[in-house]
């Protein structure tokens, strides 16, 4: 198909949303930055995050701002080898709030 | 909050709502607990609803729902790199009333089904996330709230919290799921003209359409792309499983900027505002996935519950439905004095075993595996169908003996003949 990718910035797509961050208490966290920098060589969760909460450094350190995440669950579930994601609900009335959903 | 409740019921989407709704309605003591600012404010759905399973809670609920569109088409799309064949059924049928599907937009409908629940007598506490169940041995007694003093007690916990399910999985009811057992989906709202969407789409006031699509736009994952009017919005999206997104590693907003880049669906969007992103896991284990649904002072309803029929786009009238249940068994218990043991919450089950729930959770139990293990029902067989359309509509003097000879030839070329066979024989297996 259209081969070329189509470049997208997902900072693009969730400037649409509506959120109210709970600032300094996020609601997800790595439970072990090693487990992530060196026994995982995959690190899908910077891939299949929907809202790219998760970034690789050079060095291989995964690192996570929850600010833009659509509380979906993916990383949740798919750190399934390393179970390494701390995973809650912010607290009551914070976080995406969807105006339409 | 030191109250006791008769229940307590932990989220307000379909599923918590329709629990609620039903308790309030027969008198009983209703707590209803949800997390975001307003009901449908967490809440992400295509979304189409199915009248059948609220017009058995709410018979009236078209006198004031937020209803979008009445669909009186439906599209299915077999999608190649740059083309798609498809289908369409059309019926002045369902331009009759009372209509039977509509559009509708999640967090409006989600407060207009709140406020109906609230009215029948329920105590809604919004901006309250529960973060554990309270125990007493191996029974649930009341819930902690991240409120200031937040336990509240109650006979029965219903627990309508939706895919992720955390408190059960806390509570150690059913183990963590796996990337196989959900999809994940991400859409797009888009805002154009209520008359530009009518003349895009051919129709009139008030009538909408859903397009339904399968094929490379899933880029080899098992999964659909769907479009749906709304009244002065389109709803475009694509879903996919998990463990196909793990294993392929392709980011989901990139999937879903390929498919509004199809030559096909492009132009339907064309000149539209986009004004929200949004991204939601999809139970669709199926019946091998489903948890234990019930147990000492608790129920599991809707998706926390695994109950999403993925093959015909089913999800939120079972919610409704299991809601339902959940909250009639609690009421003929209560009725009869009956403390709210597993024992006595059997009935849920039976409710569940007796109706079209759980016949067709059953029916399908085998689809999910058969497509894991095929990705060419969505790669091959989309590419050869649209070949051989374009082979057989192209005029070009070539006969069409010829040219049905060479469709069969790329058939067999692609997936031998018993490969042919064998995918023939598993749909068999699989919709038998």
């Amino acid at each position: 198909m259209n081969t070329e990718k189509i470049p997208v910035k997902v900072e693009e797509k969730l400037f649409q949303n509506r959120y109210r961050v709970d600032a300094g208490r996020p609601h997800i966290s790595i439970i072990n930055q090693d487990t992530c920098r060196v026994e995982c060589t995959t690190q899908e969760c910077t891939v299949c995050c929907p809202a790219g909460c998760y970034t690789t450094e050079g060095n291989g350190q995964v690192v996570l701002i929850t600010d833009g995440c659509l509380e979906c669950g993916t990383c949740r579930i798919i750190c399934s080898t390393y179970r390494n994601v701390d995973w809650e609900y912010p607290r009551g009335g914070y976080g995406i709030l969807f105006k339409f959903g | 909050m030191d109250e006791k409740f008769d229940a307590i019921v932990i989220g307000a989407g379909p599923s918590g709502n329709a629990a609620a709704y039903t308790m309030a309605k027969a008198g009983l003591k209703v707590l209803q607990i949800e997390r975001g600012e307003y009901p449908g404010s967490k809440n992400v759905q295509g979304a189409i609803l199915y009248s059948k399973a609220l017009e058995e809670i709410i018979p009236d609920f078209r006198d004031d729902a937020p209803l979008e569109r009445h669909l009186i088409e439906q599209q299915m799309w077999v999608l190649d790199d740059e083309s798609y064949i498809g289908t369409t059924f059309r019926s002045a049928e369902f331009n009759q009333q009372p209509y039977n599907r509509y559009t509708i937009i999640r967090a409006q409908f989600d407060k207009w089904f709140s406020k109906r629940v609230q009215a029948a007598g329920a105590l809604l506490v919004c901006e309250t996330t529960v973060s554990n169940l309270i125990m007493d041995g191996k029974r649930v007694i009341g819930v902690q709230t991240d409120r200031e003093g937040g336990a509240v007690y109650a006979d029965i916990v219903v627990l309508a919290d939706g895919v992720n399910s955390l408190l059960a999985k806390k509570a150690g009811f059913h183990a963590e799921l796996e990337p196989k057992d959900v999809a994940l989906a991400v859409k797009e709202i888009h805002f154009l003209p209520e008359e530009t969407i009518q003349s895009r789409f051919n129709i009139g006031e008030g009538e909408g359409v859903v397009i339904e699509m399968a094929g490379k736009i899933t880029q080899g994952m098992m999964g659909t792309g769907f479009l749906y009017t709304n009244k002065d919005s389109l709803t475009i999206g694509v879903g996919c499983m998990l463990s196909d997104f793990k294993q392929q590693k392709i980011t989901p907003y990139m999937l879903l900027e390929q498919m509004k880049a199809h030559p096909a669906i492009k132009p339907l969007l064309a000149g539209g505002e986009m004004k929200e992103y949004t991204a939601h896991l999809i139970p669709e284990g199926g019946y091998k996935a489903m948890p234990q649904l019930y147990g000492e002072g608790w129920m599991i309803v809707g998706d926390a519950g695994m109950f999403v029929n993925a093959v015909h786009r089913e999800g939120s009238n079972l919610a409704m439905t299991t809601g339902r249940y959940a909250a009639e068994t609690v009421i003929a218990l209560k009725e009869k004095q009956l403390p709210m043991t597993a024992a006595n919450l059997a009935i849920y089950q039976g409710r569940l075993e007796d109706s079209f729930v759980m016949k067709d959770m059953k029916k399908y139990k085998n689809m999910p595996e058969i497509f894991h293990n095929n990705n060419h029902f969505f790669t091959t067989y989309p590419e050869l169908l649209n070949r051989a359309a374009h082979t057989m509509l192209t005029v070009d003097g070539v006969d069409k003996k010829t040219k049905e000879r060479e469709i069969r030839k790329s058939f067999k070329q692609r997936r031998s003949l018993f490969g042919l066979m064998g995918d023939a024989y598993k749909m068999w297996r699989a919709f038998e």
